[in-house]
């Protein structure tokens, strides 16, 4: 059914593009009103494949799994911030960086992603290449524990994982 | 409290000062390229600061717009960086 | 009142302090791959805190106009999301052209 999908690709492309019109600009006259649904209706045409693909049935579980895993995350980032002061600021830097790969189940692109994101903000790691077709990541540490901490506990994986449900 | 809004922004004009010093002195532009997002980043921070500091609430339209040109900015050099051309 | 602005200070304070620690940091590690840990983890934070005081001054400050706040953490939002991601645009680029990572014990770069 590629007709229905795509007319309802543009429609719900259009809607959410009105959303944003409406709550950035704030003014209720005739004017900006209708300039802003011209504009959306030419932006839901031209670009509406990149906003809606084709698996849109698990995504409801999905966002409000993602919803819960949001706070643990805000609170490993301010963890991350309070380890790198803590390194900046000493005045022998104890850093020891190196590099390390390992291995993942995550084949989805929005779940690798969201996992290469979640490194980068964590004390210590930031993401150098992933090899989408395996789950391989290659990661840059700054010490040797939180390069432990992912490669030993494997926290923020099995979390990841449970979001997406292993996907 | 307004007065707090502008020892914010001189600070933060003194951090943006500091970053520059790397900008001059980065062997190689990768040192460059990274100091110049930062930059970019502190900017985003200061339009916010001042656009309460002066009473102008459009200031904040132009903190968004900057914060999408300095992502997309920073991406394009990476990729021209790393595969010596824009298109595949 | 006074209580809304002492919590505005500390959340600006606090911003400025990790922006500040990502400019030294910047100026102090000796390799392009740990500056880029340095900025981009503590850089994102402190513009972050430091809009997200403003946010709490003008729902107790200015309370007639509620859609300014729905932009300033739609600003929050994105630089949570793109600054991470040009970092990591940016490491790439360098590990793929053969810029050698520090290791302890070596030459400043």
């Amino acid at each position: 059914m590629r007709k229905e999908e795509r007319l309802f690709a543009i429609i719900l492309t259009f809607f959410i593009m009105a959303l944003f019109w409406i709550l950035l600009s704030g003014k209720f006259d005739a004017f900006h009103l209708i300039s802003g649904l011209i504009s959306c209706l030419i932006v839901a045409f031209l670009s509406h494949d990149l906003l809606v693909t084709k698996k849109t049935q698990k995504k409801l579980l999905k966002s409000v799994r993602l919803v819960r895993y949001i706070p643990w995350e805000l609170w490993q980032i301010v963890l991350a911030n309070i380890d790198v002061a803590y390194r900046v600021l000493h005045p022998k830097m104890p850093i020891d960086p190196r590099i390390i790969e390992f291995e993942t189940s995550l084949r989805g692109e929005f779940s690798q992603v969201t996992l290469a994101n979640s490194i980068t903000l964590t004390p210590g790691t930031i993401t150098i290449w992933v090899e989408p077709e395996r789950g391989k990541f290659c990661v840059h540490a700054i010490a040797k524990e939180p390069a432990d901490a992912l490669l030993v506990d494997q926290t923020m994986q099995k979390k990841v994982a449970h979001v997406f449900m292993e996907g | 409290m307004i007065s707090i809004f502008l020892a914010t922004g001189i600070l933060i004009s003194i951090a943006i000062g500091l970053s520059l010093y790397r900008v001059v002195k980065g062997p190689g532009i990768f040192n460059r390229t990274a100091a110049v997002n930062i930059i970019g980043t502190k900017t985003i921070a200061l339009l916010v600061v001042m656009g309460y500091y002066f009473e102008r609430p459009y200031f904040f339209d132009i903190a968004l717009l900057y914060a999408m040109i300095n992502f997309i900015g920073t991406l394009v050099f990476a990729k021209y960086l790393e595969k010596g051309n824009l298109w595949s | 009142m006074v209580l809304i602005h002492i919590l505005v200070s500390f959340l600006l304070g606090t911003g400025l302090f990790f922006t500040f620690v990502g400019s030294i940091g910047l100026l102090r590690f000796p390799d392009f791959y740990t500056r880029l840990h340095a900025t981009g983890k503590c850089d994102t934070l402190g513009a972050g805190l430091i809009i997200l005081g403003l946010l709490v001054y003008h729902f107790f400050h200015y309370t007639e106009t509620p859609l300014i706040p729905t932009k300033l953490v739609f600003l929050i939002f994105f630089i949570f999301i793109a600054n991470p991601t040009a970092t990591h645009a940016l490491m790439k680029a360098a590990y793929q052209i053969g810029i050698k990572p520090w290791r302890l014990g070596e030459k400043r770069q």
